[in-house]
């Protein structure tokens, strides 16, 4: 995507346009996300966001405890979160480190899941703090092993001492490696941003180089996908349609852990980007736990009670 | 595409008992009237129950009621007792919040979510500060010994019924005096309930009584020759008649009157949350709210921007069944109110403003109008300088920071404004210039009792809430 019509390329004209965004008033953003959170949702509506939220969900294991069998058993709830229940969705995707994408690509072949895709968390995840050409073959690495989903960081250093210039080139050169074969994801890591001000000026910035979706965080760093900081992106990403005519996804990312907490989000992206973005295509959740509870309350809808949580499978 | 509309969530109304016909709160009692008159919900017409319209020797037998009360009790009472009886009718109010939230939005037609959320918070919210005060009046700054006026008469208006029961009742018993009070016509229901709430306190029969019924039963109260002390809240016609009725009668008054607020949005503010702004500051409450951002002053360069945002979002606007949590708009009040913004919008498509309603269904039975914006709006236009108390928005615009000041000031009334600016030096500037007795800066129609409330010009007398509400509960301190 070109945006010459916005920035010539230059650190200049980037820092210019970043310059002319409006601030954001915590206060009232603050206020916003809570009214929203007040939203009741029930009865068809509730079904329907619980199946929403599982297609959303990026399933998602980032430790170093992670081995190829604990990968598997993760693609396999993807695939069927539910076994006893055919009607469950499979979830959006299965995000993990480079290492074990191939594990997870192959497995998902084997059960049948060609159509979820695999993740990976690249460039030098979660810090981000290690040379362009580690980055470069990091992403690499990933995609040959079948990753189709790239989710990388972005140099939070380099953002908070204002050369957005340098956390522009490497977002736009790891685009390039990610071609046509993988989506890109561009991780903010709003916990360390901070302010409102600089997760919007980051969600352009990202938006600007090249990002498909951009994210809120790694999940390593608390805050994370905090109602206020999703409404600032979810605002983002509805300016830059109007500005452009490119839709650009949201993955929010640590911290929701309730199918409250997804429902919450689900109704943020429904009244701040619209309906449009109601979709796995352009709105993701990562998540572990998650899921889980999605399923429980999933089971409450259909029989009216909940079930022992004996009854959902861990992973 | 989507099917994430969301599925009606309403809240129950089983939590309330409506007794068939209500008489009238006096000396501690509910003594039943001999007239009634029917009290409707507005989101459906239906009909509440009866209330009763007060004569004047109910409103006598209420003022001497409230005067013996104030003689033989509630002065002589030590002020930390009085603060007890506050405090409890706070905690009372509390646990019965629900209750008080569901019955409100049914006489008034005021969604759930602003009185669940609004309205009965700060009303418990009054009583607690006001609890504070009591026994510690001496240090309010107004003389060593400050004394109560004695009979308070309190007259209300319909659009936050409870919450102005709260800012004149918690005040004057805070103070020492005794109150007989009038709910507007439409919405006696929460007050009666207030009634029950002071005889679970314990309250001494006679500091509250309540009379209920038209203006006659106002106008009764506040020539009444035995009333020390007026507080109205309400529109500014009936208020200059008050102010004409009590000139020479030694009545202290206290007037809470329009407004026709300006929202003033500079193109340096933070352009999303000044269009929640925007849409809190007229949409809240239908727009009935006498301190509502009825004037909205956009600085051009921002003009296409700002409005794109605002019809997205007011778009999005839930308008319908009050008693739905999810509701962002209820009802109009009342057959009368609607058609007087019905007829003060025709006046606006006649004097050639440009009006735009997002496209929403309106339910069949009751009274509502769709929330609406003017723009091409200029100063010289009615809708841009009467009160219209509705979902209603007039655009203007501005070129500079000194003609908004300007244009903004250029109003009988002086009651709210806004300030939208990311510049902490433009606000300061421009709440010094502005002639309004409230002024909210990248915020709107923000209450706490901590805070005073009032008006400047044809926008009233005196101040109501923090310290300076104080004084006008008290002899010679409405000067302050």
């Amino acid at each position: 995507m070109n945006y010459s019509a916005i920035i010539d390329g230059s650190e200049a004209s980037l820092k210019n346009f970043l310059r002319t965004l409006p601030g954001v008033d915590q206060v009232g953003a603050e206020s916003r996300a809570a009214m929203l959170a007040t939203r009741s949702i029930k009865n068809a509506t509730k079904s329907y966001a619980i199946d929403l939220a599982i297609s959303m969900v990026d399933l998602t294991t980032l430790e170093g405890a992670d081995t190829p069998g604990k990968v598997r058993a993760l693609c396999s709830k993807a695939m069927r979160p539910d076994p006893t229940d055919p009607t469950v969705p499979h979830v959006g995707a299965i995000c993990v480190y480079n290492d074990m994408v191939s594990v997870a690509r192959q497995h998902l072949d084997l059960i049948g899941g060609h159509d979820i895709p695999v993740a990976a968390v690249t460039t030098a995840f979660p810090s981000g703090r290690a040379s362009m050409p580690v980055k470069i073959q990091d992403t690499q690495d990933a995609i040959t092993a079948g990753a189709t989903e790239i989710d990388m960081v972005i140099d939070r250093g380099a953002f908070l001492s204002g050369q957005y210039g340098q956390v522009f080139e490497e977002i736009k050169i790891i685009k390039e490696v990610c071609g046509e074969k993988a989506h890109l994801k561009v991780i903010l890591e709003t916990g360390e941003l901070v302010t409102y001000d600089n997760v919007r000026k980051a969600s352009y910035l990202a938006m600007l180089a090249g990002a498909d979706f951009i994210k809120t965080s790694t999940g390593k760093v608390s805050p994370a996908a905090t109602p206020p900081v999703v409404l600032v992106m979810l605002e983002a990403v509805r300016d830059f349609y109007s500005m452009t005519n490119v839709k650009i996804g949201v993955k929010a990312a640590g911290g929701i852990r309730t199918t409250k907490d997804a429902i919450k989000q689900l109704v943020l992206v429904n009244e701040t980007a619209g309906p449009d973005w109601l979709n796995p295509g352009l709105f993701r959740i990562g998540a572990s736990a998650l899921l889980n509870d999605l399923l429980m309350q999933r089971m409450k809808m259909r029989d009216g009670r909940y079930a022992s949580p004996n009854y959902v499978t861990i992973d | 595409m989507s099917n994430f509309e969301y599925a009606p969530a309403p809240e129950s109304r089983a939590v309330v008992s409506i007794d068939p016909a209500y008489g009238l709160f006096i000396n501690g009692k509910f003594l039943p009237g001999k007239s009634h008159f029917p009290t409707i919900n507005p989101a459906t017409g239906e009909k509440l129950s009866k209330i009763t319209q007060s004569t004047t020797a109910d409103v006598n037998k209420a003022v001497a009621a409230a005067r013996g009360a104030y003689v033989k009790t509630w002065s002589k009472m030590p002020p930390a007792e009085r603060a007890k009886y506050l405090y409890r009718i706070a905690r009372i109010l509390q646990e019965r919040a629900r209750e008080f939230a569901v019955l409100e939005t049914l006489d008034n037609g005021k969604p759930i979510r602003e009185s669940r959320d609004v309205d009965v918070p700060l009303v418990a919210a009054h009583f607690f500060y006001h609890a504070g005060w009591a026994d510690k009046l001496q240090y309010a700054g107004f003389g060593e010994a400050p004394k109560a006026h004695g009979v308070v008469g309190a007259i209300i208006p319909w659009n936050f019924p409870l919450l102005m029961l709260a800012w004149k009742v918690a005040p004057a018993l805070a103070t020492g005096n005794t109150v007989v009070l009038k709910p507007a016509e439409t919405t006696s229901l929460t007050a009666l309930l207030f009634a029950q709430v002071c005889q679970q306190a314990e309250l001494p029969a006679g500091v509250v009584n309540i009379v209920t019924g038209d203006g006659k039963v106002g106008a009764a109260l506040v020539n009444h020759p035995g009333v020390d002390k007026i507080a109205f809240t309400g529109s500014t016609d009936v208020g200059k008649i008050i102010a004409r009725s009590v000139a020479h009668s030694g009545k202290s008054v206290t007037l809470e009157l329009g407004g026709k607020g300006a929202n003033i949005v500079f193109e340096d503010a933070a352009i999303d949350e000044a269009v929640e702004g925007i849409v809190n500051g007229i949409f809240f409450n239908q727009g009935h709210v006498c301190c509502a951002g009825s004037r909205l002053l956009l600085q051009e360069g921002i003009h296409d921007e700002v409005l794109e945002k605002l019809k997205r979002r007011m778009s999005q606007l839930r308008l319908g069944d009050p008693m739905d949590k999810n509701t962002d708009i209820g009802a109009i009040n009342s057959a009368e109110q609607l058609a007087k913004i019905t007829s003060l919008a025709q006046v606006g498509v006649s004097e050639g403003g440009e009006s735009w309603s997002p496209d929403c269904a309106l339910p069949v039975n009751g009274f509502w109008f769709k929330p609406t914006i003017f723009t091409g709006v200029t100063q010289a236009h009615r809708i841009a300088r009467e009160e219209i108390f509705g979902p209603v928005l007039s655009v203007l615009t501005f070129r500079t920071p000194q003609e908004a000041m300007e244009k903004a000031n250029n109003t009988p009334f002086g009651l709210s404004a806004g300030i939208w600016s990311e510049k902490g030096s433009r606000v300061l500037w421009a709440s010094k210039h502005l002639q309004a007795g409230v002024i909210w800066a990248n915020t709107f129609n923000k209450f706490d009792p901590t805070s005073p409330f009032g008006g400047y010009k044809e926008s009233g007398w005196g101040r109501e809430g923090g310290r300076h509400g104080l004084g006008a509960y008290l002899k010679g301190g409405d000067h302050e």
